[in-house]
């Protein structure tokens, strides 16, 4: 069974001004995501993978294709596919208790089921004690596991992340990863993870989408075979350096491409 | 002093102060000295003894009491329509487009030029009074609503529509308590406006109320209680503002989080 089915989808952005060119996102492409896979999608900045993420999640319409989940055809935004932006979009009037129930109070649950959930979810991301807090109050590591947990505590069918970790520096960025990994491993669910940086893509993923330069289109698509659960070592395996050189050689091509 | 380093509290009360006092010193020097004749400057003894006795025994907390609810009525007549419609406008861009260019013209007509035709249209009574703030305040607050609404972080609205809302759960959600301290912020600022236009409103055709006083004491040449009585609209003015921004603080203490 898939889950997530892309057929012939392609974006074209009107200019800003009459007359202006039209701007080609993204070719039309197809892909094909199953019940609990974790794809990544790798490519250079303004490739329009961010572009598709937004397609998926409902934010943009497709100017051609189609798009389903689980057979039904996507038309705007809905909880059933939970978002993690790359800026940081916690609420900043409520704090992280709240913030994760955002979605759970708007499906109108009891509050005693509310505290449940997100009970759980603040354990799983780490950030028990700080219930409380608001979120200028919170690193930016922080933030974004509340963002995670608010996505998750949806229990969504698919969790879309759009660079969620771009703005960390490198150390929190790896401990990020393992965490996420982690939920992941335990949950099952079906995740699309949009960056530019390989060993993220390599790290976390079964299947690596590698994009083109802009007009994006799929370029590649490579399994990602190491077992789980995955531990932070095996980014410096022989396995792993070998797919990384593959990628970096991709995507090295692409980069050139788009800085012309 | 280096730039845009801020004070000490300590320093900034004691600055703050200190300008009072050169300020009263200024008076002082001009009213006493004769440079000025008392009778076009009074001193400022001569305006506290007179501020005191307008209390004591002429009844002036009755215009002052007058003026505040006049200024308070028109604002809060203003705030009810201004604040939906600003709210309306900033999210329905068609609402905004309708309403914006009438809005943004009639924001320059001086509310006090309406006090002629508003006598013949609604007389000299309080209804005259509570129009001249409305008009001064409404147009202004829409605007000042619709600029702030239309400024909601659009990643947050994002979010809320992939947290399973629709349009009025962002509207409820997202965007009222985003805007809320900005607003809270834009209706203080237009009740000082307020406050401008009352006197105004007050000098011509009114029976009661701080302006009326101070015409009655053009005519008898008591410039002390004139003096006066633009302190008391100066000190009533500063308390609603400070009372005003206590109450933000409070009300939205996440919006002042550094």
């Amino acid at each position: 069974m898939s889950r997530l089915s892309i057929r012939d989808v392609s974006k074209t952005f009107p200019g800003h001004r009459r007359n202006a060119p039209t701007t080609q996102a993204l070719l039309p492409i197809g892909l094909e995501v199953g019940d609990n896979d974790f794809i990544t999608v790798l490519g250079p900045s303004g490739c329009g993978k961010s572009t598709l993420l937004r397609l998926v999640a409902g934010l943009e319409t497709p100017t051609t294709g189609e798009i389903r989940l689980d057979g039904t055809r996507i038309v705007g935004a809905g909880a059933d596919r939970g978002v993690v932006f790359q800026s940081y979009t916690l609420f900043p009037w409520l704090n992280v208790r709240q913030n994760i129930c955002f979605g759970l109070r708007e499906k109108g649950m009891k509050l005693s089921e509310q505290r449940e959930i997100s009970d759980r979810f603040i354990a799983q991301v780490g950030l028990r004690g700080f219930e409380d807090h608001f979120p200028k109050q919170l690193s930016g590591g922080m933030q974004q596991r509340v963002a995670i947990a608010r996505a998750l505590a949806n229990d969504p069918k698919i969790l879309l992340l759009d660079e969620p970790f771009g703005a960390l520096d490198n150390q929190t960025r790896v401990l990020m990863q393992e965490l996420l990994l982690g939920i992941w491993e335990q949950a099952q669910k079906t995740v699309m993870f949009i960056t530019h940086d390989i060993d993220e893509a390599i790290f976390m993923a079964s299947r690596v989408v590698v994009f083109s330069a802009r007009p994006g289109r799929i370029k590649a698509e490579i399994e990602v075979g190491f077992p789980h659960p995955r531990h932070y070592t095996i980014k410096t395996s022989p396995e792993f350096m070998a797919l990384k050189a593959r990628l970096t050689e991709e995507i090295r091509v692409e980069a050139i491409a788009a800085a012309h | 002093m280096k730039l845009l380093v801020p004070v000490r509290r300590e320093s900034r009360i004691v600055l703050g102060v200190a300008f009072f006092i050169v300020f009263v010193a200024l008076w002082s020097f001009l009213s006493m000295s004769g440079a000025v004749p008392r009778h076009f400057l009074a001193t400022p003894w001569q305006t506290v003894a007179s501020g005191w006795n307008l209390f004591a025994t002429q009844g002036f907390t009755h215009d002052v009491g007058m003026t505040i609810w006049r200024v308070v009525g028109g604002f809060l007549l203003a705030a009810i329509i201004a604040v939906p419609l600003g709210i309306a406008m900033g999210v329905y861009k068609p609402i905004e487009a309708f309403f914006e260019p009438f809005v943004s013209f009639a924001r320059y007509l001086p509310a006090s030029a309406f006090i002629p035709l508003l006598i013949l249209w609604v007389g000299i009574g309080e209804a005259q009074k509570l129009t001249v703030i409305f008009i001064g305040c409404f147009f202004q607050l829409t605007l000042m609503i619709t600029i702030i609404v239309s400024g909601t972080r659009r990643d947050l609205v994002e979010a809320a529509y992939t947290l399973g809302c629709k349009d009025t759960g962002v509207i409820r959600r997202v965007v009222l308590p985003g805007a809320a301290p900005d607003i809270a912020e834009a209706l203080r600022q237009v009740l000082g406006l307020g406050w401008t236009y009352i006197i105004v409103a007050e000098l011509i055709g009114a029976s009661s109320g701080i302006g009326h006083m101070i015409t009655d004491s053009q005519a008898l040449m008591a410039t002390d209680h004139i003096i006066a009585g633009i302190v008391v609209i100066g000190l009533v003015g500063l308390l609603s503002d400070l009372a005003f921004k206590k109450v933000n603080q409070h009300l939205f203490s996440w919006s002042l989080l550094r």
